[in-house]
């Protein structure tokens, strides 16, 4: 069954194009893997399917419903972004962070999510003086307060030392096999891509793959595809700086 | 002597009225200081002297022409922020000295400075009679219930926009919320210390309170006691020393900083948190 359906979304900045003619849908339980170059447009994405950016071409469908005509779609969904920016002597706990996810307060249920995401012995600590990884476990603990439908996760452990990654990544599978939740995660990481989704997407302005993960990673010739156009991407991203 | 001074009606109308802007200010500049809009309350203030010198001109209750302007100019700054390219800071000191000059033009038509417009500049909480205490209680009442019905949009909402715009909440009306509720406590916070002190009140129990480096719900508790001690000890010792009360509870909220201050310096508040 799908839960997301994009059609023809083309997005544009100030005349360049930052996504061009994208269509996939994304089924219920699927664990999707974007991956592409930095530049490539997936936040852009992220931005239009949780409805930051409304300025775009094309469709998009969250349960069958046109996201433009209304916001009800967002209480299904749990969203972790790349860095979340926020002041760091913000005076907030971590268990006020998760709270914030919630609408009607559950203690108990809060209990359950921080063992879950492995900081309960961290809930009266200050967000501020936890390390980036933890600081993720926190947001996506606050996330799954609100018993979402969908996780999207957008770069999710840039910055975060491996072993934290490693803890960040055992959550996800859990999240997505055992409490059945549709994943939709952006990563530079392909090996940690082929280890966890079931489903890819390469985009790169335009969709360049989306399909079964396997199909894409045993295909040589799609590797290759891939890695040149990243590095043409790349290159790009580097003059135009 | 606290019994005794209790005992003059001007003075339970003065602390009622002082706990209650006390426990309003330091709530909602709470909010304030965390979204950096720490000089909002005093580009309004400024703005609302123009309200004042209106008001008095007129004939019309000082402080109805106050609300006026004080609502009007918090609804401008947060327009001009978010529709030019001018950042809140220079759209904060455009707005403060565009309502002095009006108040100072108002005030020159109307004949010049009177006892009233000084006790406008400079609080007189002493004075306030039983109907401005009513009003008071009854607008610190209608906000905190406000606030407290809309806690977790305020807070997600200064936290972080972007994540408060994707859980649904309407980022854009609770910005305009919390400066309208900003504006109406500047104003009726003017009796109690002046509109050149007002700032104070938001800020200074706030900043010292963030330096105890607890959560939120602890850290809006040290702020409204900083504040409701230093408004009822400032009122009594100002009483006592025949010396101003709004320079006296300034004065001694800004000490509790000084102390708290110097506390985080040796690292103890660090140690007790760890």
């Amino acid at each position: 069954m799908n839960v997301i359906e994009i059609k023809d979304l083309t997005v544009e900045y100030q005349g360049i194009r930052a996504i061009e003619n994208v269509s996939f849908s994304i089924n219920q339980n699927d664990f999707l893997g974007i991956i592409g170059p930095n530049g490539a447009g997936k936040t852009t994405l992220f931005s239009c399917m949780l409805g930051l950016l409304e300025n775009y071409k094309g469709e998009i469908r969250f349960f069958g419903n046109d996201i433009r005509k209304s916001r009800k779609y967002l209480k299904d969904i749990g969203y972790v972004p790349q860095k979340p920016v926020f002041e760091k002597n913000f005076p907030i706990t971590v268990r006020e962070v998760v709270k914030m996810g919630m609408r009607n307060y559950d203690e108990k249920k809060i209990d359950e999510i921080l063992q879950q995401v492995w900081i309960h012995e961290l809930d009266h600590r200050r967000i501020g003086e936890l390390s980036s990884g933890q600081q993720q476990r926190v947001f996506i603990a606050k996330a799954l307060v609100g018993n979402p439908k969908i996780l999207i996760l957008d770069e999710p452990v840039t910055g975060i030392d491996t072993q934290s990654t490693e803890i960040f990544y055992s959550i996800l599978r859990e999240l997505n096999k055992n409490q059945n939740i549709t994943i939709i995660w952006s990563s530079h990481d392909l090996d940690a891509v082929n280890r966890l989704a079931n489903k890819v997407a390469c985009l790169n302005k335009t969709l360049f793959f989306h399909g079964i993960s396997d199909e894409f990673f045993k295909n040589p010739e799609l590797l290759k595809q891939y890695s040149e156009s990243s590095m043409q991407q790349h290159m790009h991203h580097h003059i135009v700086k | 002597m606290t019994l005794e001074i209790l005992s003059f009606g001007f003075m339970q109308r003065a602390v009622i009225s002082g706990i209650a802007i006390a426990l309003l200010c330091s709530v909602v500049g709470l909010f304030l200081v965390l979204r950096r809009y720490s000089l909002f309350g005093d580009a309004v203030a400024h703005s609302s002297f123009g309200g004042i010198a209106a008001g008095l001109l007129i004939g019309v209750y000082p402080l109805w022409t106050a609300y006026i302007v004080s609502l009007a100019s918090a609804i401008i700054i947060t327009k001009i922020r978010q529709k030019f390219d001018i950042s809140g800071e220079a759209a904060v000191a455009i707005l403060l000295s565009s309502g002095i000059a009006i108040g100072l033009i108002l005030i020159s038509l109307s004949g010049g400075f009177s006892m009233d417009i000084f006790s406008f500049l400079f609080g007189s909480i002493l004075l306030v009679s039983t109907e401005d205490t009513i009003l008071i209680l009854a607008l610190t009442g209608s906000i905190l219930i406000v606030i407290l019905l809309l806690y977790r949009e305020l807070i997600y909402s200064t936290f972080n926009e972007e994540q408060a715009k994707v859980s649904g909440i309407s980022v854009e009306k609770i910005n305009y919320l919390i400066v309208f509720i900003a504006g109406i406590t500047v104003v009726t916070s003017i009796q109690l210390v002046g509109i050149l002190l007002i700032s104070a009140l938001f800020v200074i129990p706030n900043v010292t309170a963030i330096m105890y480096r607890r959560g939120f719900k602890q850290t809006s508790l040290i702020s409204i006691s900083i504040a409701v001690f230093s408004v009822v000890a400032g009122i009594m010792l100002s009483y006592i020393f025949d010396i101003t009360p709004s320079g006296t509870i300034v004065l001694l909220s800004t000490t509790i900083f000084a102390i708290t201050l110097s506390i985080k310096s040796t690292g103890l508040i660090a140690k007790l948190t760890a």
